[in-house]
């Protein structure tokens, strides 16, 4: 992006007075970066264009071809459609089933990448109109050199200023428009392709959330790389009900801040309870641990109807949609706070607090659009202090008595379990509730994800949502777990000490546990698979809805898994980073092994440093929730650095998987650098993109996507040692392709020695070497190098 | 009356839909009539009742009388090695499913291509997903589900079906199954 810098170059000159002299204060400064001391040499690629990249892309795309599952048979993406893509058919435009798919998965992450960009964009500006562009940029202290290794990486650029930023969210901005333009009918027609700019959409946004939270680590302070961040509350059954309640929702902070500090000038925090769902949420407690996280997204039905907040606050991405529809039944007010989300509501930004705070508590308006942080904040305060009394926690649940009455309107037509996305059993439940049994009604709690598409498909018009929730009532008065705040980023010390055992394969993986709450079987299972492999060591990360439903679990000692295991990147560690736009730090601390363990150049370098990641740095991320096209996005940033992605089985719908061949030979070839030979390695990773139908199948996917072509035979025996107990455990049977992950009779874990050395012969098994791996002809030469 | 109707509400497919499998020996001829069939078996056929058996109980029965190799995706494999049965191939779903619409993997057995892929047991949503890719990425394969809801994008589907008329059902196309 050269054109990008050049436009970016700023030439003052204050005094010129003849032809060649007495020139003065001459300021030239290159886009709006700080004076330039950084000397790392820069890479091929820096600010890549959509097509820099393609040549790598193609490479991963070669080993893990698209498997696509399209949604509906037909496309009506324009006017020339419907066209029906059966049987081989193109559309009017001449596209294939295959491109069509690729294209949507595009649009989703596009969609995704648009979001946080502009998130972060929202966060910049807000920032530097508070703080001023010069003001510095600390995502970690002195705990944190590489601060920004994405944007190094991607950018080749070390901003260090709030001002830097705005270069790269320009270049993003830039690389977004021209991605979502390769969406037109007609604009681009292999399937390949759209998957390489999918990859591509991944890669900006992965920079974009890496904007975001470090200007919002920086400016608000919230923990900077720190392990030992507060832990805090989190559940329905935290909140002091006998307060006035303010519930934030979304993902975009500001407003939430505003209405802390709002608490804290005017001495009422201890008056007021700031409760919180989804990002926004997690945001807030980074702030301030006196902020309470109810839980993830799918919590907000049933916390507005528990009548417990008394003003609403929405600010950006995965609010529901009608939660202003829901605020009415409760006679809470609503504010809404981002341009991006107005709800029809009308925009009183101008008009002073207590005016609108008299309109809001006289319902005068049921809701209002406000389109500044600060003014949100105390009127929200306000409203929330002088409704409370009056509203006195309004609900729409339902005593017993109600709910078998309402049970016994049921004519079992079973359309409720038909548009159910889980398929519960509703139907049989509201019959033993007619009958006086509510237990099976309530048991479903813990599996709805409170969409209440049944509610709406119910010719009876019964609140089947707020029958679950009401049934569950013991359940949401025991909602009372332990939350470590977001850390950030993850510490260069953190780094130098694993980036050896990681990259030799002796900490069997990092596993990420990230994105929505959209889950087959309840969240539950997120903590569950946490504690296993945390249990087993592994380094374990959290984020966003996932890090909340990780803390969703007790033991028997009520202990939850933030307060059993560490939050140190280490192994046996359980690292919650914070919300969505903080997963940057996972895919970024991956990065900064490649530089601070390994010394490679991160600067504008990424086909380099993502071969080092993908063959050596054993990393999966588990999106077992995934819904939005966010997490598509976020996905796909993964798949480009080389790092595979499992996801629950209504990941399916994201329309294809990327499948690795662990019965072709051939596809599982890397050179190596010592002496440029080609070497078989085995299927390792062998998917990039993988949804499970079980969380037991996602479990010893996880395993064995951990395993790298650079394992040594003690860390491969060990990867190798929870994949097989897994299997065993799990799926009954020692694993029928251990011996593909063999490579030398010392990879074997000796417990296990009798059983896979039969395997190994039965199977023909040759030994093979372990390579210095790459993917890259250009690295061969390149010898000596680590 | 049996309807072209998908069981979750919104799963509308398009204009090529399932052929609805009306009485058992339809799907006893496509079971007969293939060369080299596999059967496909999700985990909540372990979950399901029928009266007092698991739908996997009526599973492993064809499989066994019809010859026809199993695989068992998720953690299946678990509740087959409960019931005795340890022949089956471990495979997750969506693998099962890219390979199909390879013509040129020849199976687990590495005898040749799959003519018939029958499904059961999966999550309705996933089956629906994956067999919309085999419809349109495996051209020579014909799809067939054995649970009681209407899937779209298989060759052939029951329509909606009463856990009754299931188990009916089933057990025609297990005794036929052997003829
Ligand atoms: S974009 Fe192409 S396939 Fe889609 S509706 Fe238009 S012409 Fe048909
Ligand atoms: S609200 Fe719960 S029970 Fe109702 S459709 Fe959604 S997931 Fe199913
Ligand atoms: S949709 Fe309503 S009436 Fe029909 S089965 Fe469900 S709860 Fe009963």
């Amino acid at each position: 992006m050269e054109i990008l810098s050049r436009k970016s170059i700023n030439i003052k000159i204050k005094e010129l007075k003849s032809d060649i002299g007495n020139i003065k204060d001459l300021e030239l400064s290159i886009g709006k970066f700080s004076e330039e001391k950084w000397t790392e040499a820069e890479g091929p690629t820096p600010f890549p264009s959509i097509t820099a990249l393609r040549e790598w892309d193609k490479k991963l795309l070669d080993r893990y071809k698209p498997f696509y599952l399209p949604f509906c048979d037909l496309c009506c993406l324009c006017t020339y459609g419907k066209c029906d893509l059966t049987g081989n058919k193109r559309g009017a435009c001449g596209i294939h089933m295959s491109a069509q798919q690729s294209r949507t998965v595009l649009l989703a992450s596009c969609i995704g990448a648009a979001t946080h960009i502009s998130h972060a964009r929202e966060l910049v500006t807000y920032a530097i109109k508070k703080f001023g562009t010069d003001y510095p940029l600390d995502p970690g202290g002195l705990a944190v050199e590489v601060e920004a290794p994405i944007i190094r990486l991607v950018c080749g650029v070390k901003p260090e200023k709030l001002g830097d930023l705005e270069t790269v969210l320009d270049y993003l901005e830039n690389q977004l428009t021209q991605l979502l333009s390769v969406t037109h009918t007609g604009q681009e027609g292999n399937n390949l392709d759209f998957e390489s700019k999918v990859f591509h959409a991944g890669m900006i946004d992965q920079v974009g959330m890496e904007v975001a939270d470090i200007a919002q680590i920086s400016v608000f302070g919230f923990p900077k790389a720190d392990p030992d961040a507060p832990l805090v509350d989190l559940g329905m059954s935290v909140v002091d009900t006998k307060k006035p309640v303010i519930l934030v929702i979304g993902h975009n902070v500001p407003p939430a801040i505003q209405i802390i500090d709002y608490l804290k000038d005017k001495r009422l925090s201890e008056e007021v309870e700031v409760t919180g769902i989804c990002c926004t949420a997690i945001d807030a407690t980074r702030y301030s641990s006196k902020v309470k996280i109810i839980g993830p997204m799918s919590w907000q039905l049933r916390y507005i109807r528990s009548g417990i907040p008394d003003v609403i606050v929405v600010d950006e991405q995965c609010i529901r949609t009608d939660n202003l529809i829901e605020a009415e039944k409760i006679r809470a007010p609503f504010i809404a706070t981002s341009e991006k989300n107005c709800l029809g509501l009308p925009d009183r930004t101008r008009d002073s607090a207590d005016d609108i705070v008299a309109d809001l508590v006289s319902r005068k308006n049921l809701g209002v659009l406000i389109l500044d942080p600060e003014k949100v904040g105390e009127v929200a305060v306000k409203t929330a202090r002088a409704v409370a009394p009056k509203r006195k926690k309004s609900r729409t649940s339902l005593s017993t008595e109600e709910i078998i009455e309402q049970a016994k309107t049921c004519n079992q037509c079973k359309m409720c379990r038909r548009s159910c996305p889980n398929d519960l059993h509703i139907p049989d439940s509201m019959k033993a509730a007619g009958k006086g049994n509510i237990g099976m009604i309530g048991d479903m709690y813990e599996e709805c994800i409170g969409c209440a598409r049944c509610e709406q498909a119910c010719p009876e018009t019964i609140p089947i949502h707020n029958i679950i929730v009401s049934a569950a009532t013991q359940r949401t008065k025991n909602e009372s777990f332990r939350i470590r705040a977001g850390r950030g980023a993850i510490q260069d010390i953190e780094i130098r000490k694993v980036g050896g055992p990681i990259v030799l394969g002796e900490i069997p993986g990092i596993v990420a546990f990230v994105g929505c709450s959209n889950y087959p079987k309840g969240g539950k299972e997120v903590a569950e698979m946490c504690i296993e492999f945390a249990r087993r060591r592994y380094i374990v990360c959290t984020s966003g809805c996932a890090a909340m439903s990780a803390a969703m679990y007790k033991n028997e000692d009520g202990k939850t898994p933030y307060e059993l295991f560490p939050g140190t990147f280490d192994a046996g560690g359980i690292v919650n980073v914070g919300s969505c736009v903080a997963n940057s730090h996972i895919a970024g601390a991956a990065v900064k092994i490649a530089s601070i363990f390994a010394r490679r150049t991160l600067r504008g370098n990424y086909e380099e440093i993502a071969d080092y990641v993908y063959n050596r740095v054993g990393a999966v991320g588990v999106a077992w929730g995934a819904m939005s096209q966010k997490a598509a996005a976020i996905a796909s940033g993964f798949w480009r650095l080389g790092i595979p992605v499992v996801v629950g089985p209504h990941g399916t719908k994201y329309r294809r998987m990327l499948l690795g061949r662990a019965d072709r030979e051939q596809d599982w070839y890397v050179h190596d650098r010592r002496s440029g030979e080609k070497v078989y390695v085995g299927p390792v990773p062998e998917h990039l993109f993988f949804a499970a139908e079980t969380k037991e199948e996602a479990m010893v996917m996880i395993a064995k996507l951990c395993m790298r072509p650079n394992d040594t035979s003690k860390g491969r025996a060990i990867k190798l040692t929870h994949y097989i107990d897994l299997h065993r455990r799990l799926f009954g049977t020692t694993p029928d392709d251990a011996h593909l992950f063999v490579r030398t009779l010392t990879d074997i874990p000796i417990t296990m020695k009798e059983d896979l050395t039969k395997i190994l012969r039965e199977k023909g098994w040759k030994e093979t070497i372990i390579p210095d791996p790459t993917l890259l002809v250009n690295q061969v030469e390149k010898r000596g190098v680590r | 009356m049996a309807t072209t109707e998908s069981w979750q509400i919104a799963e509308i497919a398009g204009p090529k839909k399932a052929t609805l499998i009306v009485k058992p020996e339809v799907a006893d001829a496509m079971i007969k009539r293939a060369k080299h069939p596999v059967l496909i078996v999700g985990h909540l056929a372990a979950e399901i009742d029928l009266d007092d058996k698991k739908m996997i109980d009526y599973l492993l029965e064809l499989a066994q009388k019809g010859n026809l190799p199993v695989i068992a995706t998720g953690h299946t494999n678990r509740d087959f090695l409960k019931r005795g049965f340890t022949k089956a191939k471990i495979m997750p779903a969506v693998e099962i499913g890219q390979r199909l619409t390879d013509p040129e993997w020849k199976g687990i057995d590495g005898k040749e291509p799959y003519d018939l892929a029958i499904f059961a047991g999966l999550p309705y949503y996933m089956e629906w997903t994956i067999l919309s890719g085999l419809k349109h990425f495996a051209p020579n394969l014909k799809t067939m589900t054995l649970d009681n809801t209407y899937q779209p994008h298989a060759s052939w589907s029951f329509p909606n079906i009463s856990v009754k008329d299931w188990i009916e059902n089933l057990k025609s196309i297990i005794e036929k199954v052997e003829e």
